[in-house]
């Protein structure tokens, strides 16, 4: 069941790949049934989830790939995963929705990003490292294509940074992967198993290295302060469902890395390294922060929140390794925050690149200078982009506001210099009310006369979206009681 | 004593082949030359037959223990034997009618056996006279061309050649002089007679198998053969000669005695390999060029597990897989270049993507797989050859090779990026540019060989792990 969730888009893709002679009005609608039935499935999974026993995983499946080398074909889902994959085929879906109206070349663009979703879901459900691997590096690849090919401006020049930067880092988790295979005995790639031995502890350097490696290959695709510059011109050069499924989904797959295999499997060397990483996300939450607030562009000022937002998550991924004077409890509440703003970030800036998609669409521009008083000609825009931006600042009400609570609850709980971190949410509470100010108040800009208003496409496509980040922001709970166990798992496993 | 000529069936195929090719060649008229190459594809699929049998029967030596019959020797006979019908498939168009069609294949069949017998051989004189036969035929098979660039590139073949053939043969003298004998078994003990000449000696013989492999320092005439040789030619001896040579390294550094650190000596050369063809491959515009600069980064990477040759029990499968995976990788990126001779520089691929999807798709297939990115079968390689030099206590040349991949993705990226973007500029339609190039189906055979290939590279990257060569491993 798990298989077909995850390879349906890839039969999708080919189909579409193959099918030369499909009409565009086919290919688009052929896109949006793929994804809506793969929401479907992944809304059974959901339906039929129990919580599975420590260390066990629900919906499980293995078979023999790679003996030798000990890897195999192994997913599963547990409550980390779980909303990841759900994140995914919303964002993906939305997506889908929004390129309805896609004039370039909309079939091979349905059958790329079909492929892309097969990547992302991929890495989610895999339980074997070089499975995630494989994922993990496809989705660079696909992309790259999305960026070079649909983008705009200096796209080419944007996709190679992307390319390369992404490409460094998953060669250097590669590496610590290496390492955490030989360390184990009998050798494996099997994440259950290299959970179950965390194979480095008592190795002192050795698993600083190891971690070293896989921290600064995660750290590029997450990313973090120093590793973000090729995040901002990515961004602004891909075509706005490009940096939707960037942004809401790409992104996690760093973070995801952190508490799928950082944490439990090396845990004496995070709990040792876990003082630098909690000042790598104080700096990616202030720096993100601040330089947003400088932008004069609105793409990368959203590109640069994720900066901040990401920030949160490593904030609190790093407080959780802080074991000595700091109880179980906040440290459990701050994973659980990582992982809701690991979704709430997903369906917000999601929603956010593709409203911004729709300044890009009718003047060409993300130019704050050519925009103003948008809310005049264009009212439903102007109440979509307030609401995201509000969601996006972490006003209570919203998911953001969920994740980011629970992130400095459990982070400070666990160590007090988190608190050096809270000045983030002020700037960034700042800079959306600017960004609303600029964008919709105020005398028309240049390009502001004439502004159309959100077609169909486009509120089906970003209302789900805010939707379900109000949904979360209310009631929680069915989100929560999925994470919160995983949640207490890693935790425990990090404090061995 | 073992003395069963049967043992070396897949070589006599080989040979038989070439001879063959050479008497039918030398009878037929020009207009029925095909009837060789047919003679030389059937040979090579003889030869790859016995050699799958010959790999289910069980290890042995013959003859006086000169040849190992070992999954080694079996799967580089494998390999070998199927790159060479593919070189010979992809050349189809190129060949057929063309004033050196028979020579060229039976060339590319003694080639072929001289690069599986340096595989096979356990003794110095058999890997001299292998020698020999591998390189003698890529110097012919280079000048055919005639051009001034192919006679350049072949002097520089040849002279490289001879250099390093001498070396060779002084280092076979030296070790003989030591060891009083030539078999690979003797050499272990010899480290107890005078350890600096048994160590001179063996990196004079390793020198001749580097110039054969392409790797530094014996690596100047591959960019220049690669670019000059017609495409047939640069796509066998970029491959087939590297197969051969780098299993032969394979067996004598395993045997060599702990006269000198063989390890640290081979890392050096393998750090040295990928570096100068990663960085030399950044400049280049014309793909064959930049291809041969990529082979010698490959070598780089493929001498990974020779430097840990008996200390990892992963060096020698993760060899085999690596060689397997980097000759269908290499050969299906030549089959792109074979399959539209008029692009000859990279900036000439735009619009590819659109007007030939299916060979720009193997095109991507190759290139990725070139760079290591899964599933293909060179990220197999990879992962198998770095987990065994670390394993083999060299860490240091994973990171090394793994930021060496990193870079190679920038020059493989300066080829991909124009053959996925359209060519819409008016002016190339105007001139006719692109239809002409285009016109489908030109050389059917050089496309269907690419797209084959570039299956292969999948279909070997998922599943090489179920082979037995793999599970084999304890």
């Amino acid at each position: 069941m798990l298989s077909v969730v995850v390879f349906l888009p890839l039969v999708g893709a080919a189909v579409l790949a193959a099918a030369r002679r499909m009409p565009d009005g086919v290919a688009r609608w052929t896109w949006v049934g793929i994804t809506l039935t793969d929401l479907g499935l992944v809304v059974g999974l959901w339906a039929a989830y129990r919580t599975p026993p420590p260390g066990g995983l629900a919906f499980a499946e293995q078979v023999r790939w790679l003996p030798s080398v000990g890897s195999s074909y192994h997913v599963g889902v547990d409550g980390v995963s779980l909303p990841l994959l759900a994140l995914t085929t919303v964002v993906f879906t939305a997506c889908a929705v929004y390129a309805l109206t896609e004039r370039t070349r909309p079939r091979t663009q349905a059958a790329l990003f079909c492929f892309l979703q097969t990547t992302c879901l991929g890495v989610f459900a895999a339980q074997d490292l070089i499975l995630f691997f494989l994922f993990f590096d496809l989705s660079i690849v696909a992309m790259y294509f999305v960026i070079a090919g649909w983008g705009h401006g200096t796209a080419a020049r944007s996709a190679l940074k992307f390319f390369l930067y992404t490409f460094t880092g998953s060669l250097a988790l590669l590496v610590g992967f290496i390492g955490l295979y030989l360390a184990a005995d009998p050798h494996t790639f099997d994440i259950p198993e290299l959970v179950a031995a965390a194979p480095l502890q008592g190795s002192g350097a050795v698993g600083g290295l190891v971690l070293a490696a896989v921290l600064v290959g995660l750290a590029v695709k997450t990313p973090t302060f120093p590793f973000h510059t090729w995040l901002p011109p990515a961004h602004t050069d891909a075509p706005a469902v490009g940096s939707a499924v960037l942004a809401g989904v790409l992104l996690k797959l760093g973070t995801y890395g952190f508490v799928r295999i950082a944490m439990p499997m090396l845990p004496e060397a995070w709990r040792a390294w876990a003082g630098v990483v909690v000042a790598v996300g104080v700096v990616s939450v202030l720096y993100g922060a601040l330089v947003a607030l400088a932008q004069s562009n609105v793409k990368r000022m959203i590109a640069y929140t994720s900066v901040n937002h990401m920030g949160y998550v490593v904030l609190a991924v790093g407080a959780a390794g802080v074991v000595t004077g700091s109880d179980a409890a906040a440290r459990q509440v701050a994973v659980s925050g990582a992982v809701t703003q690991m979704v709430s970030h997903g369906l917000i800036t999601g929603a956010l690149f593709l409203l911004a998609g729709v300044l890009h669409r009718r003047a060409g521009s993300y130019e704050f200078a050519d925009f103003g008083g948008l809310a005049g000609p264009a009212p439903r825009f102007a109440g979509f982009f307030a609401v995201a931006a509000f969601a996006s600042l972490g006003l209570p009400g919203f998911s953001g506001f969920i994740a980011e609570f629970q992130v400095f609850t459990g982070s400070i709980g666990a160590t007090g210099w988190a608190a050096l971190a809270l000045p983030g949410i002020l700037i960034t509470a700042a800079l959306f009310l600017r960004a609303i100010q600029r964008l919709l108040t105020g005398a028309p800009g240049p390009k502001s006369a004439g502004f159309g208003d959100l077609r169909p496409a486009e509120l089906l496509s970003t209302g789900p979206l805010l939707i379900l980040a109000v949904v979360i922001g209310i009631l929680p709970r069915f989100l929560l009681d999925v994470i919160e166990p995983a949640a207490e798992v890693v935790v425990s496993l990090v404090g061995r | 004593m073992d003395e069963d000529p049967l043992a070396l069936l897949p070589e006599i195929c080989l040979l038989a082949g070439a001879i063959a090719t050479l008497l039918a060649g030398s009878f037929l008229p020009r207009q029925r030359q095909w009837i060789a190459r047919i003679l030389a594809a059937l040979a090579c699929i003889a030869a790859a037959a016995a050699a799958i049998v010959a790999l289910a029967s069980p290890t042995r030596s013959v003859f006086a223990d000169s040849y190992a019959v070992d999954p080694l020797t079996g799967t580089t006979r494998l390999v070998v034997a199927a790159a060479t019908l593919l070189v010979l498939l992809l050349g189809t168009e190129e060949l057929r009618g063309s004033p050196r069609e028979s020579e060229t294949c039976c060339l590319l069949l003694l080639s072929a056996t001289g690069a599986t017998v340096l595989a096979g051989t356990t003794d110095l004189l058999v890997l001299a006279v292998a020698y020999l036969l591998t390189s003698i035929p890529l110097y012919a098979l280079i000048g055919s061309t005639r051009t001034a660039r192919a006679a350049e590139a072949v002097m520089k073949t040849y002279l490289l050649g001879a250099l390093f053939g001498i070396v060779m043969l002084l280092g076979v003298t030296l070790l003989f002089a030591m060891t009083g004998g030539t078999g690979y078994a003797g050499l272990s003990t010899a480290g107890s007679v005078v350890p600096a000449v048994v160590a001179v000696g063996a990196v004079a013989v390793l020198a001749g198998l580097l110039f054969e492999a392409g790797a530094v320092p014996g690596h100047f005439w591959v960019p220049d053969a690669a670019q000059s040789a017609n495409t047939a030619a640069a796509a066998f001896l970029t491959t087939v000669p590297k197969v051969g040579s780098l299993v032969a390294m394979f067996r004598l550094v395993d045997a060599l005695p702990g006269v000198a650190d063989w390890p640290l000596l081979v890392a050096a050369l393998s750090a040295l390999s990928m570096t100068v063809g990663t960085f030399a491959a950044f400049a280049q515009r014309d793909p064959r060029r930049l291809l041969g600069w990529s082979t010698v980064s490959q070598v780089g990477f493929l001498l990974l597990p020779v430097a840990v040759a008996g200390r990892a029990p992963l060096a020698e499968p993760s060899l085999l897989i690596y060689l397997a995976g980097y000759a269908v990788s290499n050969l299906a990126a030549f089959a792109v270049i074979a399959a539209v001779p008029d692009r000859t520089d990279l900036a000439g691929y735009r619009g590819l993507g659109t007007s030939r999807p299916w060979l720009a798709g193997a095109l991507l297939v190759a290139l990725l797989s070139l760079v290591g990115t899964p599933p293909t079968a060179v990220f197999l390689g990879k992962l198998t050859t770095f987990t065994a030099a670390w394993d083999g206590g060299l860490a240091w040349l994973v990171i090394v090779a793994a930021v060496n991949t990193v870079a190679s993705l920038f020059y493989f990226l300066r080829w991909l990026a124009p053959t996925f973007t359209r060519a819409a500029r008016a002016g190339d339609m105007a001139e006719g540019h692109v239809d002409r190039r285009d016109l489908r189906g030109s050389r059917p055979w050089a496309e269907r060989t690419a797209v084959l290939a570039a299956a292969g590279v999948l279909l070997l990257g998922v599943g090489a792990g179920s082979l037995p060569i793999l599970v084999a491993v304890p």
